[in-house]
């Protein structure tokens, strides 16, 4: 299959600071693909690169076939972006975002509304008013109909669920999914290392560096060492005491347990070592690792 | 007893903006070093409680006290006994790492003999003693929380807010800031903190969740997990948070 957005070895620095590091990936058609990493890690500038608002200093990139440098002006015709900051006209009313956007790409509200009509609707109520008066989770649906307004085969969303609460960024998946039902490409980044899990497949960025691209079940199954979650009445200092254990690769807080990954397969050990410290009510039982997990992994290890 | 002082009392505290009521009538303690959990959706009130627990506002009516100072005619006297710390309040990113600590530790009060060696202690502690000379601009985002969160409690307030400190940190970096919270909380000062990470709100002692300028729930999160019959924190947000009306306009 032909891919949606093909990026060979993108490079790129902003004086003296490598954001990005020979980049490469391959968005598939009709898929969502998560760029997952924190603050920092280069996501935007592989968007902003994607979307012909930045040149790289080394690499290509193109979107169905378009090259992002030569094509930039097919490219801004078949995309639709999101910045991670609200980008919309603050002293324009929502009806007038809208349109605003829609002319600018020769279209019009109404030949395009039923691309919108499920997000949009529940602002109707509020077409006159100004966007800079919206809540957080108003803003973001605005701009995401400004983004689908144009009928674009590619979304580039970056971070929209950032500062979000958890209930709005549910919605906004369940947004997503129905978009890519409809055969639109999705590009999304987040810092949320759960929503991963939503995505068909993902990158894991930090510093620039790709460290892993597959299914998340597959970066999950990648994830090399025998994996235990454990609690104590003691929860305090019990990732210091796994720590010192001699079998432990990692021990991490993970809600209410610690996730513990082991060098060897021997729970029995862990749980002697910690009565030794002191440890009572000890549980001790073996998970399936998240994609937090493989982060974290990857980020100590380098890449597998 | 000392375990059992009310660092935050509000009863029926309430906040109207014209006809909008923002908080609706909040009953809550929070005790001398736990870590209280403040939860809730955009919009839910939050930050309208927040900026009255920090003397900025003042409520509508309602019994509020805070580091045993009342908020409607000791709001200076808040200032002074609390520390503040959001994702977007930073450090002077063109101030170097120690004119930072010096000048917040200036403008509360504290003599210049005492700020040197508390500076020095607390750099090293963190493992950055090196960095005193460099400006905050060219330390990485998570270098920069961990350092805000130590200003932040360098005058040692009685309470520290946390308006979601660690957004878009790396996994370990957040893991690595909740530790300082820790100890911090071990250290005696009371811990309150707002975040849209749920698994963090396992790490609090309590937690509270708003829905619609209410306090919906509130209790350890093991209790509120079976109160409310879920596996985790996040569902019983979802569950609790699903509730409310569909959108809510603040002000």
């Amino acid at each position: 299959m032909k891919a949606a957005v093909d990026v060979r070895q993108i490079s790129k620095s902003f004086k003296g600071l490598q954001a990005l590091k020979e980049a490469t990936l391959e968005v598939r058609p009709s898929e969502i693909f998560g760029l997952v990493g924190p603050d920092g890690a280069g996501k935007t500038t592989l968007f902003r690169i994607l979307v012909s608002l930045l040149l790289p200093d080394g690499g290509s990139a193109t979107i169905l076939g378009h090259d992002t440098q030569k094509d930039y002006k097919m490219i801004r015709r078949i995309t639709g972006y999101m910045p991670g900051r609200f980008s919309l006209y603050h002293d324009l009313t929502v009806s007038e975002n809208l349109s605003f956007f829609a002319s600018i790409f020769g279209t019009t509200v109404r030949e395009n509304y039923h691309l919108i009509r499920d997000i949009y609707g529940p602002l109707e109520p509020f077409a006159h008013r100004q966007a800079g008066k919206l809540s957080g989770g108003m803003k973001q649906k605005l701009a995401l109909s400004c983004a689908l307004i144009h009928n674009p085969s590619l979304l580039v969303l970056d971070e929209p669920t950032t500062g979000v609460d958890a209930v709005s960024r549910k919605e906004f998946w369940e947004m997503l999914a129905v978009r890519r039902a409809e055969g639109i490409t999705i590009l999304v980044s987040t810092p949320y290392m759960d929503e991963a899990a939503l995505c068909d497949r993902v990158a894991l960025i930090q510093n620039g560096r790709i460290m892993g691209i597959d299914h998340p079940d597959g970066l999950v199954k990648a994830f090399p060492w025998p994996l235990y979650a454990v609690a104590s009445e003691m929860m305090y200092p019990l990732p210091g005491h796994l720590k010192e254990f001699h079998l432990t690769r990692s021990a991490y807080r993970f809600g209410d347990r610690i996730h513990l990954a082991l060098r060897e397969d021997d729970p029995e050990s862990v749980e002697s070592f910690l009565r030794s410290k002191g440890h009572t009510k000890i549980s001790l039982s073996s998970c399936k690792p998240g994609i937090e997990d493989c982060f974290m992994e990857l980020m100590v290890n380098g890449q597998h | 007893m000392d375990s059992i002082e009310q660092v935050i009392r509000a009863r029926d505290l309430t906040k109207r903006f014209d006809s909008f009521t923002a908080n609706d009538r909040l009953s809550f303690d929070v005790y001398r070093g736990e870590i209280f959990g403040f939860l809730g959706a955009n919009g839910a009130g939050k930050t309208t409680a927040i900026r009255i627990l920090c003397g900025l506002s003042k409520p509508t009516s309602g019994e509020v006290s805070v580091a045993g100072y009342d908020v409607y005619h000791q709001t200076e006297q808040i200032k002074e006994h609390i520390g503040y710390m959001s994702q977007r309040f930073s450090l002077y990113e063109d101030l170097t790492v120690g004119e930072n600590f010096r000048f917040y530790a200036g403008i509360y009060g504290l003599p210049v003999r005492t700020i040197r060696p508390r500076m020095d202690e607390m750099l090293r502690s963190l493992g950055i003693g090196h960095l005193k000379g460099q400006l905050i601009a060219s330390l990485p985002l998570g270098w920069k929380q961990k350092l805000a969160f130590s200003v932040a409690v360098f005058h040692k307030p009685s309470i520290v807010f946390l308006d979601e400190p660690t957004g878009g940190v790396d996994p370990i970096t957040r893991r690595q800031f909740w530790e300082l919270i820790y100890e911090a909380a071990r250290g005696g000062i009371t811990v309150f903190v707002t975040t849209h990470y749920m698994d963090e709100a396992e790490y609090c002692d309590r937690v509270s969740i708003m829905v619609d300028g209410r306090i919906e729930t509130i209790g350890p999160p093991a209790f509120l997990k079976e109160k409310h019959q879920a596996a985790s924190m996040e569902q019983v947000f979802l569950k609790l948070a699903r509730k409310r009306q569909n959108e809510r306009e603040p002000q």
